[in-house]
């Protein structure tokens, strides 16, 4: 097992230098480049000002050239500065990060809460009325674009009933604000994003819960289990929910990157200042150091994530032990 | 009587209240004024910095740290006189050597200015005494009154900084402005506080808020939950989604011509533009009045040259292309195009009057148009084929190099009236901006004697006679002029629309007493 981890670990390293490899040539050969996009047709902007910006960024030189200079700095744990005022990326990143990692982790536990009772429930109550009303909820769940429930939770609850802020994380005037005022504002900001965001996944995740649960209840140690007179419950929660979690967290496990990744829609539309906005207009602008950083995290965080869920999956569930050849 | 009686009490109440919440969809980047090259950075540093000089509401150059100017009669040196008492927002007094200091950094090329082409002409900048400084030219540049209006920075705080870009201050701006910086949260908002000590008078606002919202329909949910004072509402918003009661009662709306303007531009390199009278059949073979009307609701003017509409620069006598879709044709039959084989499309030699019209993607307005000139060019015979490509692929493999037939922009126009970058003809070639390679020596001769001429009045007479040049060769149909159209929360006193705008005199903004959102 340990000799497993490690070889796993270690894989992380190539897989990690390859995929940055792609991403930096990916971002190279696509038309256009930073210097055009920033200043793109202003008069006020000289043509030398132009190749004095690739100049001073190294965007002059050869793509491989740039490639070899962005690792060596990488290396170092150094991710250079943004094309766009300068700052260094890892600045940029720890930035945007918490804000994301907020919304996501609310979002997150939210969904398990909800998701995983209403999986157990649906399966052990399967065919009956909460099974169905789950079933079709969830697939209107599945089936709702999140940018447009994104916007008709906007509409109603933020323009028309005025229940809730519609955009932002923390309202300019915070600042002249107590503190219980201030943790009070924040959750107000985030009723709305959070439950766009978890929408779609409470959908999948308790179809996963649901069906997972439908097939441990079949497995004969379950019939074992009520043969010896076990209380339902004891049943289900006990025996049966430990194996039926065991997808379930393979799933939350492959989340994890959309942490940092999947959050472009809603920090757009929510005018959320997390990392998927920061990508994002990384990308319009052709921010190539803030782009690489934040493809680079994301693919450590999927990487990270995949090993992890085999990790989880394998202390779940003791029949399954990696590294050894029965 | 009632604009009077507003701007009499906009000088009268002088305590700054309330607060003044602005929208953008980017966040700054960085606030020092020579390398904010975004919207947001440099609207942020117009309120915290000054330049020399400023436009008034009529476009016209006016001291602002300077309190007046001598431009030599050989027009090389411009000799500034300061305004004395200007304090910087930590209390430091302002002298000319902060104006040395700043464009002594801007003519570094380790700064990285973008905007070095404006100031290459500087030959030295001497400091006659605390309040006096003069610009010696190497040829005389009369765009240089309003070049020089570029924010002034604090000689104290930069002497040090080897990095601009990396200085806390780049972050943290201290300025002479009618606003002090206080807090900027990256991605959310940028707080500014009224400077009561500033020199042009207290502002009637106490706090400026800047705040970053992506999505403009969002934004425009947030202005109709008062979450947010103002944004620039688009045609549609302008025309069907405000004219409700209660959007009326809570919300103005102002209007006025943008300084921008739409064009179809004919690469003249291309052999199929080389005649002058098939350009005008173009332009005349175009509908004008129903694009206005149709695409932008009827929100914009048309537009017959490259200057700014209404000033002494734009030539109003110019005789504008009335769309004429008969003498379009007469015009092309007598260049030798006719419909020989009777399939609706104009040939000669053989060959099919077949443009390729390029647009940028992400550009709503400038799609539809393209639609409707097709239509409007096939009815005169002319088949188009309209290609929409991403603005990165629009710059990097058709305009750049002029590798394109006919392209559909826009440009912007700023409030000095020289056209060199755009309509000179050394600024055609990779890097130019004159991108249907226009050239005519008549017109450079004018361009430059434009830059040499201090005169406003004889300025305006040379921009005229540019004008009209243009015009008469029509290597672009210009089109229109759309409107600005802000929305602002009706608290707010003291807007006045001018041809500058409605934000240059911001400082004069009030709110009424009873009529105060944000009392902290």
């Amino acid at each position: 097992m340990g000799k497993y981890l490690l070889k796993r670990c270690l894989m992380i390293v190539p897989m990690l230098l390859g995929i940055s490899f792609i991403l930096f040539i990916v971002m190279h050969v696509a038309p256009g480049d930073p210097a055009s996009i920033r200043y793109g047709l202003n008069p006020e902007i000289s043509g030398e000002a132009r190749d004095d910006f690739n100049r001073m960024f190294d965007l002059d030189k050869p793509v491989l050239e740039q490639y070899v200079l962005w690792m060596k700095r990488f290396v170092l744990f150094d991710f250079g500065g943004s094309l766009i005022d300068g700052r260094p990326v890892k600045e940029k990143i720890a930035e945007r990060i918490p804000a994301t990692l907020l919304l996501q982790f609310t979002s997150l536990v939210i969904i398990f809460l909800i998701a995983v009772p209403v999986g157990v429930i649906s399966a052990v109550r399967k065919g009956g009325g909460f099974d169905r009303t789950a079933t079709l909820l969830m697939f209107i769940g599945y089936a709702m674009p999140t940018f447009w429930l994104a916007l008709i939770l906007i509409l109603f609850f933020g323009v028309d009933l005025r229940w809730f802020p519609i955009s932002g994380m923390t309202p300019w005037y915070a600042e002249y604000l107590g503190g219980a005022a201030r943790l009070r504002d924040l959750v107000w900001h985030m009723v709305l994003p959070v439950t766009a965001t978890a929408f779609g996944s409470l959908a999948s995740l308790s179809r996963y819960t649901r069906a997972s649960v439908i097939e441990v209840m079949r497995e004969p140690y379950i019939l074992a289990a009520r043969a010896k007179g076990l209380s339902e419950n004891r049943v289900i929660f006990v025996h049966a929910l430990r194996n039926a979690l065991l997808p379930v967290i393979t799933v939350m496990g492959l989340t994890l990157p959309a942490l940092v990744s999947g959050s472009f829609i809603f920090e757009s539309i929510f005018a959320w200042p997390g990392m998927g906005r920061l990508g994002y207009e990384a990308i319009m602008n052709y921010d190539y150091p803030v782009i690489m950083g934040v493809g680079v995290l994301s693919t450590f965080l999927t990487l990270v994530g995949i090993f992890l869920a085999d990790i989880l999956y394998a202390v779940a569930d003791p029949r399954i032990r990696f590294g050894r050849r029965d | 009587m009632l604009p009077f009686f507003y701007a009499d009490a906009a000088t009268a109440s002088r305590t700054p209240r309330d607060a003044y919440v602005s929208a953008g969809t980017g966040d700054a980047r960085i606030l020092i004024p020579f390398l904010a090259d975004d919207v947001a950075s440099s609207s942020i540093c117009g309120m915290v910095y000054n330049g020399l000089t400023k436009v008034d509401k009529d476009l016209t150059v006016v001291p602002d740290l300077a309190e007046s100017w001598v431009v030599s009669a050989d027009g090389l040196s411009i000799t500034f006189k300061l305004r004395d008492g200007v304090k910087w927002h930590d209390g430091r007094p302002f002298s000319a050597n902060d104006v040395k200091f700043t464009f002594e950094t801007i003519l570094d090329p380790a700064t990285g200015c973008p905007y070095t082409g404006a100031y290459k002409d500087i030959k030295s900048i001497k400091v006659e005494d605390s309040r006096t400084i003069t610009f010696e030219y190497a040829a005389p540049y009369a765009p240089a009154l309003l070049k020089l209006g570029m924010g002034i920075i604090p000689e104290h705080i930069f002497s040090e900084v080897g990095d601009m870009r990396s200085s806390p201050h780049a972050r943290d701006p201290i300025g002479t402005g009618p606003y002090k910086f206080i807090r900027w949260r990256t991605g959310e908002y940028i707080l500014l506080e009224a400077n009561t000590e500033y020199f042009g008078g207290c502002p009637g606002i106490k706090r400026y808020v800047y705040r970053i919202i992506p999505d403009e329909s969002v934004q425009f949910l947030e202005l109709i939950t008062e979450s947010i004072d103002s944004m620039d509402l688009n045609p549609y918003q302008y025309v069907y989604r405000s004219g409700g009661d209660s959007f009326k009662r809570r919300i103005n709306k102002y209007k006025y011509l943008a300084h921008a303007y739409t064009y179809v531009g004919y690469n003249l390199r291309d052999p199929l533009f080389s005649d002058r009278n098939v350009r005008i059949a173009l332009s005349l073979a175009i509908n004008r009045g129903n694009i206005i009307d149709s695409v932008l609701l009827g929100q914009g003017e048309r537009c017959d040259g490259p200057f700014i509409k209404g000033t002494a620069y734009y030539d109003d006598n110019v005789e504008e292309y009335v769309y004429d879709p008969d003498k379009a044709k007469r015009l092309l039959m007598n260049a030798g195009w006719a419909d020989v084989d009777n399939d609706g499309v104009l040939e000669k030699d053989g060959m099919e009057f077949h443009v390729r019209l390029i647009t940028n993607q992400g550009n709503q307005v400038r799609e539809d148009v393209a639609t409707m000139i097709q239509s409007d060019w096939a009815a005169i015979g002319i088949k188009t084929d309209i290609q929409v490509v991403a603005w990165a692929a629009f710059l990097d493999q058709f305009v750049k190099g002029g590798k394109f037939q006919a392209v559909l922009l826009g440009w912007t126009l700023p409030a000095d009236p020289d056209p060199y970058a755009v309509w000179h003809s050394s600024s055609a070639g990779e890097n130019g901006l004159n991108l249907i390679s226009y050239s005519d020596p008549e017109v450079d001769r004018l361009i430059e004697e434009g830059r040499r001429e201090f005169d406003p009045a004889r300025r305006g007479e040379i921009y005229r006679a540019i004008h009209s040049r243009i015009h008469d060769a029509a290597p672009y149909t210009f089109l229109f002029y759309p409107y600005a159209e802000p929305a602002i929360n009706s608290r707010f006193n003291g807007i006045r629309p001018e041809p500058a705008g409605i934000s240059y005199n911001f400082v004069e903004w009030y709110v009424d007493d009873n009529k105060v959102k944000y009392a902290f």
